[in-house]
């Protein structure tokens, strides 16, 4: 038995315990590397883990994220140079989904921007945030200061019943009620400081929790111990994801597509789009209004074998594409996947096919999220 | 006679037939199994060679043949029902029957207690 699983193999590099390493294994979770750290892929089981997220509340710890605080004069201006971001329409509190592209326009990183009192605060991808760092600080001028948080962990807690069990610990200036999606505010939990945005990488309403390192272990407990409350994996992460059609770097998203293929032209403001001024505008702003060659998909497949990366997409004979993530949805109870493919067969409906272990199995084009996005933005 | 393989396959020796499955231990490692591909009955599989592919919500992992042989028979429970591998994996989530081309490969394989001592040594 052998795993030819497609995951990053990082064995030769010595991997790093998150702050809630010792808590993970606590509760039984299987550690895996991913990012350079051990992470905690399951505890109970991927479907029980998945299900109780789309029904209660999941506490993910992504603590291996990058949070980076840029500040200094001119910070807009330089950022702006940087990012394809409208930031004169990012107000306090308000948290705005970017990219990192490079002078072609592919992807380095998709990222979060949060506006801070004078500063900008941003969530990278693990794998890439030091990639990200460099990158930054050789765009950026050298009187924006870039501080690398560290010393903070960060945990998503996600699910319907997240609002409910969140706010008896959460308090601050206003209630935690108050916040809407890609919203966030400064709050107390246990006696620390935290900052809480009403976002997250599920498709359901949840919230990413950024908070001392040393607290976490603390506040992870608080949380778990709150009836709605269970520790999910990586694996649950995944999968629902790709139910809700969220990209992942390194699989969706890398130097070799651009954010107009993959469908994220809401990450290129729309001032931008017209301006241009940041790296790859050339040939982003010339995707926007010509369209691209492919285009990033959802499949639904017939029967009950999965699709995974790498599988190839086929119309009759000719190969139009290749699938990027792909897997069992335990909502759906059938297979689902991402694919780029040749333009001329996105249409939603069309009927494709998929190739895997020298098998064709049928593949229907189909709208994402494969299920329904469940935010709370408010009234 | 049960015998076992480093790769976490059990084989139930009768007579001159075997069935193979995976160990609890592997179904626990592999989570949630969606799917199981079995080979076509009448295939002559070679031992150490890919023979199945089971598929978790996670990942495919490969099966291969604990030893040389044809394949007679496959389970077809796991085709409506794959979970079988996951809730009876020793037993009623059983994956192929096979013939025993050379007996002497049995010999290269744990028993019972080798293959605990050999979990344990994980």
């Amino acid at each position: 038995m052998s795993d030819h699983d497609t995951e990053d193999h990082l064995e030769d590099i010595p991997l790093e315990a998150l702050p809630l390493d010792a808590w993970h294994r606590a509760r039984g979770a299987r550690l895996v590397p991913f990012a350079g750290y051990e992470m905690p892929i399951q505890y109970e089981g991927i479907v029980a883990e998945h299900n109780w997220t789309r029904e209660s509340a999941g506490l993910f710890d992504v603590s291996h994220m990058g949070q980076l605080v840029l500040s200094g004069p001119g910070l807009d201006e330089a950022v702006e140079a940087v990012l394809p971001i409208d930031l004169s329409t990012l107000k306090l509190g308000q948290q705005r989904y970017s990219l990192l592209l490079d002078e072609e326009g592919g992807v380095l990183d998709d990222l979060m921007v949060s506006r801070w009192p004078e500063a900008l605060y941003l969530v990278v991808n693990g794998a890439t945030k030091w990639d990200d760092m460099g990158t930054l600080r050789e765009a950026l001028p050298d009187d924006i200061t870039m501080n690398y948080l560290d010393e903070r962990a960060l945990l998503a807690l996600q699910g319907p019943k997240a609002a409910d069990a969140l706010a008896r610990h959460a308090t601050g200036e206003y209630p935690l009620s108050a916040l809407t999606f890609m919203k966030f505010g400064r709050f107390r939990i246990a006696g620390h400081d935290v900052t809480i945005a009403r976002a997250g990488y599920t498709g359901e309403d949840g919230f990413e929790i950024s908070l001392p390192a040393e607290a976490a272990a603390e506040i992870a407990d608080l949380l778990c111990g709150e009836p709605e409350v269970k520790p999910i994996g990586l694996g649950a992460r995944d999968s629902l994801r790709l139910e809700a059609g969220l990209p992942l770097y390194g699989h969706d998203l890398s130097p070799e597509t651009s954010p107009i293929e993959a469908g994220l032209t809401f990450g290129i403001n729309k001032r931008r789009r017209t301006e241009g001024g940041y790296p790859g505008a050339e040939r982003i702003n010339r995707e926007i209004v010509e369209g691209t060659a492919r285009k990033w998909v959802g499949l639904k497949i017939e029967g009950r074998l999965p699709a995974r990366e790498g599988a190839e997409v086929f119309s009759g004979a000719e190969k139009i594409g290749t699938v990027t993530s792909g897997g069992f949805s335990p909502t759906l109870g059938a297979p689902i996947a991402m694919a780029y493919v040749a333009s001329e067969h996105a249409a939603i409906g069309t009927q494709l096919e998929v190739e895997v272990r020298g098998k064709r199995l049928a593949a229907t084009v189909s709208p994402t999220p494969f299920v329904p996005h469940r935010y709370h933005r408010g009234n | 006679m049960r015998y076992y393989t480093d790769e976490h396959e059990w084989i139930e020796v009768e007579g001159d037939i075997a069935t193979v499955g995976i160990t609890d231990y592997a179904q626990g490692q592999l989570g949630d199994i969606v799917f199981v591909e079995l080979p076509e009955v009448g295939a002559m599989i070679e031992q150490g060679k890919d023979a199945a592919v089971v598929e978790s919500v996670k990942a495919a992992s490969d099966v291969y043949a604990p030893i040389t042989g044809e394949i007679t028979e496959v389970n077809p429970a796991l085709e409506e029902d794959p979970a079988l591998v996951n809730s009876a994996p020793e037993d009623g989530g059983w994956f192929f029957k096979m013939t025993i081309a050379d007996a002497g490969e049995l010999d290269g394989l744990m028993d019972e207690d080798g293959y605990k001592a050999f979990l344990e040594g994980l």
